[in-house]
């Protein structure tokens, strides 16, 4: 079987079973003979029988940490009438143009997904909403693959046979962010909260996963640069996506102090200030960009600064009416797309903080079992993010520097930070 | 409304331990067809001095397990549904019982090939539920599509002792709600699935289990049961049975004993038909 992208009991096979399952306790013992063997069950369906002589039904998904138990698991309930349930490998149409799926194409989700091929069910990678499915039968493999990168001739998927899907609360690892129930509220204690952030930014550094950090210009103007760069230094940030704002007043606020012409010492306005982060724009352009800047000892500090010195991956993703914008910013949007899902590759939780766009950009390329915390001053980022299908999404309604003070505070007190 | 029993057998005329299917099995040992033919022939009359009618079946050169006519299939009102035999050795019977019971006028029945079902064996009627035993010979799957096609609840049985490897050695329903058993040939679920479902049970000790107690057959409130079982018969007869002991230990060498060399036709005493 492929690359099991849940880690923990990735192995499945779907059995039903029917007869007198209930008052011959068949199915209690199938369930039980299942966890005692190490399994997991989850049953997707069942039908009782109304009276005495009714027959019942049940379907239920089987699942196991590798495949030899799994096989155990289904030979021994196997005799006991539990069946795999009879399903066809799944069907694909050659695409007939470029940049376009054949009709009927499957449109994915981003819970994990399977298809099955030659008899053998195995995960969709690089799995993403909103894409089709590409196959490559001779590789045994399938991947999404958005719209704009279909070729003609690539097999995309199509129909729903052969095809199965994971829910989130299935796909989620255990004892991972609980506080779930309620995904976001201005009302909710923020110190418990962040505590269950930090907690999993820590297990997510641990596990040798990557944290990615999506970020908007707030985070300069509210004054939470330092934060942030405590976070690059301690390993807690490994990926940042941001726009051409975020790196422009981080840059303004290093080589001027200020964003976008305030004071970040005092807080008013200075003098001439207004234009401080054109003539940021401005310099680094001239010199060839952020890179160069660092590497000619022209910036010495900011989150931009760190990412270069610490070798952290960024993609600046370019919008209408960028001032500049700074030569790193990626303005064909077709291009920032595709770079950004080679970097997401490896990323087991990301920290949105105070940008609506590009959240919702990061939100539909993400997989949903990458959990996701929102930080943003308005609820509706959040709203959105989730209903747009990035469910797996905590929210955190707050000003930026708060929750990050905070947030390192939290893991300073773990020893987590030197 | 009192039934005229009538009950299937076949002379042991070919019968002999030319096979191992069952730890009882050895062909080393073998038996004694003199000394089978004269117990048969007991149990034969004893069950006609209980004024059943006793139909044969015609033996077989080559089948020595035709003696044991409760595994040819389950016969449910005038539908008979035929065995499929685990083991290619007794497969070969099922012709012979098929052409019996359509010569009877009984419509034969087949269950889907991969699934296997040996028959009375295996599947015993208590009150309106059929009891089923599977693992060892029959499958689960066989049994539960049988609850399908006849519209009974079924209620499958794991076995799980090799020297029990069919349901009528270990469990014999006496009446709707009375049966004789032996709990330790069921895993706990079976068990508690016996104890649930039959208010009144005889448990036999593993002694008389092994000497066949549970195989025996019933007539009215006669019990006719392999002699040695003096306990089981005490407890029968505090139930209001009758035991009638007949020596079957030929038969035991076989794996098989009173209610293994039968088949009730008009349904057993136990069985609540519609």
């Amino acid at each position: 079987m492929a690359h099991n992208a849940t880690g923990k009991q990735g192995f499945v096979e779907e059995v039903e079973i029917q007869g007198h399952i209930i008052d011959s306790l068949i199915l209690p013992k199938v369930l039980d003979e299942i966890l005692t063997r190490g399994g997991s069950y989850v049953i997707k369906d069942i039908k009782i029988g109304q009276r005495q002589t009714d027959a019942s039904h049940a379907r239920i998904e089987v699942r196991a940490d590798n495949s030899e138990k799994l096989n155990e698991i289904l030979d021994i309930i196997h005799d006991h009438g539990a069946v795999p349930v009879a399903v066809r490998d799944c069907q694909t149409v050659a695409a007939d143009m470029d940049g376009a799926f054949p009709e009927h194409f499957y449109s994915t989700t981003n819970y994990r997904t399977q298809v099955r091929l030659n008899g053998e069910w195995i995960d969709v990678e690089d799995q993403e909403m909103d894409c089709g499915i590409l196959v490559d039968p001779e590789e045994s493999a399938a991947r999404c693959v958005p719209m704009t990168e279909v070729r003609l001739g690539d097999r995309i998927v199509v129909g729903r046979d052969g095809l199965r899907v994971f829910p989130a609360e299935t796909a989620a690892r255990s004892n991972l962010f609980e506080f779930m129930a309620s995904p976001v509220s201005s009302e909710k204690p923020k110190g418990v909260t962040v505590r269950e952030i930090a907690a999993a930014m820590k297990r997510t550094k641990e596990s040798g996963e990557k944290i990615l950090a999506v970020l908007g210009p707030a985070i300069v103007h509210t004054g939470s640069v330092e934060h942030i760069c405590k976070l690059i230094r301690g390993g807690y940030l490994n990926v940042l996506f941001a726009g051409n704002a975020l790196a422009t007043h981080d840059i303004e606020q290093a080589l001027f102090n200020t964003s976008l012409g305030i004071s970040l010492d005092r807080g008013l306005p200075m003098e001439e200030g207004h234009e401080h982060h054109l003539r940021a724009i401005n310099t680094i352009r001239r010199i060839g960009g952020i890179r160069r800047a660092v590497e000619r000892g022209m910036l010495k500090s900011g989150i931009m600064y760190e990412c270069i010195r610490h070798d952290i991956p960024f993609l600046l993703a370019g919008s209408i009416r960028d001032d500049g914008p700074l030569p790193e910013v990626v303005t064909d949007v077709l291009e920032a797309q595709r770079r950004m899902r080679e970097m997401i590759h490896g990323v087991g939780f990301c920290l949105m903080m105070a940008t609506m766009l590009h959240s919702i950009a990061t939100g539909n390329l993400l997989p949903a079992w990458v959990k996701v915390a929102c930080v943003d001053i308005n609820p509706a980022t959040v709203t959105k993010l989730t209903d747009r299908g990035s469910i797996q999404t905590v929210g955190v309604i707050t000003d930026a520097e708060p929750f990050l003070r905070a947030l390192v505070a939290e893991l300073e007190r773990e020893k987590s930070i030197a | 409304m009192q039934r005229q029993p009538r009950i299937l057998m076949c002379p042991p005329d070919y019968y002999g331990i030319e096979y191992e299917i069952n730890p009882w099995m050895n062909r080393a040992r073998g038996s004694s067809r003199e000394r089978a033919r004269q117990q048969w022939q007991q149990l034969h009359d004893t069950l006609v001095g209980l004024g059943v009618v006793v139909e044969l079946l015609q033996p077989q050169p080559g089948l020595p397990d035709l003696v044991f006519t409760a595994n040819a299939g389950l016969v449910y009102g005038d539908r008979f549904f035929s065995s499929r035999f685990r083991h290619e050795e007794r497969a070969r019977e099922t012709p012979h019982f098929d052409t019996w019971f359509a010569s009877k006028g009984f419509t034969v029945e087949h269950l889907p090939e991969e699934m296997y079902f040996e028959g009375a064996g295996d599947a015993l009627f208590c009150g309106t539920t059929l009891f089923a035993g599977y693992r060892i010979r029959s499958d689960v799957q066989g049994h539960q599509s049988l609850g399908g096609l006849l519209h009974v609840q079924v209620l499958p049985l794991e076995l799980i002792n090799a020297y029990f490897y069919h349901l009528d050695t270990c469990f014999c329903p006496l009446a709707p709600g009375e049966a004789l058993w032996y709990p330790e040939a069921f895993d706990a679920y079976g068990r508690r699935v016996i104890e649930n479902h039959i208010p009144r049970l005889i448990a036999a000790n593993e002694a008389e289990a092994r000497c066949f107690g549970c195989n025996a057959v019933v007539v009215g409130k006669t019990v006719v049961i392999n002699a040695g079982c003096d306990k089981l018969a005490a407890d029968l007869k505090s139930l209001g049975y009758t035991t009638k002991a007949v020596e079957l230990d030929e038969f035991i060498k076989s794996g098989g004993s009173a209610k293994c060399l039968t088949l009730r036709l008009d349904g057993e005493e136990a069985a609540q038909w519609a």
